[in-house]
């Protein structure tokens, strides 16, 4: 395809062409009624003047008969303007009248008639249009009234070449234009469609021009530009993944493949082979819980697993889980508490709202664990679970009192398998807080992690159910009982 | 028990049928979905474990054949598919219980054995007693040797779910299911801990202890003077 036919087909350069088609066919219109109703104006004036004529010089006849109309048309041959006379006798010739010769199918006629009639001008003679009204006088003698009109035939061949001209440029101007504003609009397209080869080929960083006009191509592309941003952070992440399953996995299997290669060589026999069997199986575990995670949080990325939302109370679920997890916490000497709030509803799969919360009150309670809160601030080993209703918002809010996250670390602790030094004694996957974001943003809600003077807080915020009316009075609020001494 | 394990992988299948036969029970194989409905049609089993991939006749459809006929033997559903929502399909398909592969043979084991026993009349029954310890699932009420032991109501339900299945081998997973009715794996043993309050509660004063770890498997509570 060529560029000329490229360019005419793209969608800029039809339009202009059916814009220019039905603007010229206006424009003929409006000309053409104009033409019109000033052709039918002066016709009538034309007549009316003829008419006005003939009645003077029929008064004149009646008064004088033949001889006084033909005075008085020599007369009024004498002054200048555009009325024409003419007096035949029965032969055709001139009798009286400012017309120097008539046609002989002009003296034959009788009644109104249009006709060409000759007349001196500069450098020669000219052939003008008349209109005029032909009488048979009696005795054969024919009396000719009309009027030059060689300005309308003018007024036409204006009204004409001004049509043409006018036509001819606003195809002109509408061509050109289109021309200009399709090339534009194709040179930017081209550009889009270049940058997207290249992305498909594979250079993700490529990103759509913007020429910071505001104009819709330039808003498509933003938008696509947001669109490439986040494809290039999920296969970034992606990426990211593959490298960490790389190590998150292959380590447990090397250690595990050790640990079995280190009991074959054993001489001591079954004991040894027992205890490295438990062993292997417990580190088999590991990485399958691993595996489970990292797909649960694959298959939430991708949008999956949000079939079964239904509408729910977060109090309810908050806490059912805290009081799972207040035993645990007990033992390891925190305070679990979970406050007491309304019902707040929300649209959300329970099992996967079950395992988030879970999960950030799994880590509370491993951080938050007394050897590891500060030292000397007389900070209680607490860890409490609170549910406020912010705007539209229900935020599920976690605290602890444990050494919490410094800032610059906070975005990066919820990607997949990080986890900071702090941590790494304890056991975990590095999962926990990448499935709760997955979680949050299945659910339209986000994950946000702020400092607890001192200790971290956990925000994980919903979009609440309107459900005021459904909150019916006397419900139990959860808690209470849940305050471990 | 007479347990029919419809699994296409061999290998599978094979050590299921020695891991059971090792249990003391009879385990039967069928190699695809086909061989596996009829042989279910035609022998009375006591569980079905059923592999949710299977050539001719997927595994789901095997038993929603079975139900259709109006055949209520437990079924097991063993698969790959682990999300909550395939767990929601294999249950609404008729399937009585879903192991995610892969599995601990001690679960499967425990969640098959609690299958079984779920035709059992004691299933209904509104008393539950295990050695001294009586369970009134209608006034709520726990007692040992006649004196009155106070649950939470959430320890009622754990006492009560492991009364159900006295003398059987209860996991972690199966108690995380049952009694709070979530799915997922807590990282930490949160389930143990619970568990070991119990076990304060109702053994700590007491010569016979009726709640006991069976190691790498999960709890049991049963009367140790039989």
């Amino acid at each position: 395809m060529t560029a000329l036919t490229k360019l005419f087909r793209t969608t800029t350069f039809r339009l202009s062409l059916t814009y220019l088609a039905l603007f010229g066919a206006a424009a003929v219109v409006a000309i053409f009624y104009i033409y019109w109703n000033t052709t039918v104006l002066l016709t009538r004036q034309l007549h009316d003047t003829i008419d006005a004529e003939l009645k003077g010089l029929a008064e004149q006849y009646a008064d004088g008969g033949l001889t006084q109309l033909v005075r008085t048309v020599a007369d009024r041959s004498q002054t200048p303007g555009s009325s024409l006379y003419y007096v035949a006798d029965p032969q055709g010739h001139r009798v009286a009248g400012n017309l120097t010769s008539i046609t002989q199918e002009l003296s034959n006629s009788l009644g109104p008639v249009e006709f060409e009639y000759s007349r001196p001008a500069e450098g020669g003679i000219e052939t003008r249009l008349a209109f005029a009204n032909v009488f048979r006088l009696p005795g054969g003698y024919r009396l000719i009234v009309g009027r030059d009109i060689e300005d309308r035939r003018e007024l036409a061949r204006v009204i004409r070449s001004a049509m043409l001209w006018g036509l001819g440029v606003m195809a002109l101007f509408g061509i050109g234009g289109g021309y200009l504003v399709s090339r534009n609009l194709l040179a930017r397209i081209d550009a889009v469609a270049a940058t997207t080869r290249t992305i498909m080929e594979g250079d993700l960083t490529g990103r759509l021009p913007i020429n910071g006009s505001g104009d819709e191509l330039d808003r498509l592309s933003q938008s696509l530009n947001l669109m490439l941003a986040r494809i290039e952070q999920l296969m970034a992440g992606l990426r990211e993944v593959s490298d960490n399953i790389a190590h998150d996995l292959k380590t447990p299997l090397n250690r595990l493949r050790n640990r079995v290669e280190a009991a074959l060589r054993e001489p001591y026999g079954e004991p040894t082979y027992r205890e490295a069997l438990e062993r292997t199986i417990e580190e088999a575990d590991g990485l399958i819980k691993t595996f489970n995670a990292l797909l649960s949080i694959a298959r939430l990325e991708a949008g999956a697993g949000g079939d079964n939302k239904e509408s729910l109370d977060v109090a309810a679920v908050v806490h059912d889980v805290a009081e799972l997890y207040e035993p645990v916490a007990e033992e390891r000497g925190i305070t679990l508490r979970a406050e007491p709030v309304e019902p707040v509803f929300v649209r959300a799969d329970r099992q996967l709202l079950g395992q988030a919360i879970a999960n950030l009150v799994d880590n509370a309670i491993k951080y938050g664990a007394p050897e590891r809160a500060h030292s000397g601030n007389g900070s209680e080993p607490e860890v409490s679970v609170a549910i406020h209703a912010r705007g539209p918002m229900a935020e599920i809010i976690v605290t602890d009192r444990g050494p919490g996250v410094p800032s610059p670390d906070r975005d990066r602790v919820l990607d997949r398998f990080v986890r900071l030094e702090a941590s790494r004694s304890e056991p975990g996957s590095g999962l926990g807080l990448s499935l709760v974001a997955a979680v949050a943003r299945l659910h339209g809600g986000a994950l946000r992690l702020e400092d607890n003077r001192p200790g971290l807080r956990v925000v994980l915020s919903l979009p609440a159910e309107n459900r005021a009316l459904l909150n019916v009075a006397g419900h139990q609020t959860p808690g209470a009982e849940l305050r471990s001494a | 028990m007479r347990v029919l394990v419809i699994e296409d992988d061999q290998e599978t299948a094979s050590f299921l049928r020695r891991a059971l036969k090792e249990q003391g029970h009879v385990a039967e194989y069928a190699a695809d979905g086909q061989t596996g409905l009829e042989l279910a049609r035609a022998n009375a089993y006591d569980v079905l474990i059923v592999d949710r991939m299977l050539p001719k006749c997927d595994g789901l459809a095997v038993i929603g054949s079975l139900r259709a006929e109006e055949i209520g033997t437990p079924a097991l559903i063993l698969s790959a598919l682990g999300e909550v929502d395939d767990r929601v399909k294999g249950l609404r398909a008729g399937g009585d219980d879903y192991l995610t592969k892969p599995y601990a043979f001690s679960e499967l084991l425990a969640r098959i054995e609690a299958l079984a026993r779920r035709k059992s009349p004691e299933e209904g029954s509104t008393r539950f007693v295990v050695g001294d310890l009586v369970l009134d699932r209608l006034s709520h009420k726990v007692t040992r040797a006649g004196e009155p032991i106070m649950l939470q109501p959430r320890e009622f339900r754990l006492l009560e779910y492991l009364m159900k299945h006295a003398g059987q081998v209860v996991t972690r997973t199966m108690l995380l299911e049952n009694v709070w009715d979530y799915h997922f794996d807590p990282q930490t043993n949160v389930i143990d801990v619970h568990v070991s309050r119990l076990r304060s509660k109702i053994d700590k004063n007491f010569a016979t202890p009726l709640l006991h770890t069976v190691r790498g498997a999960g709890y049991t509570i049963r009367d140790s003077a039989h």
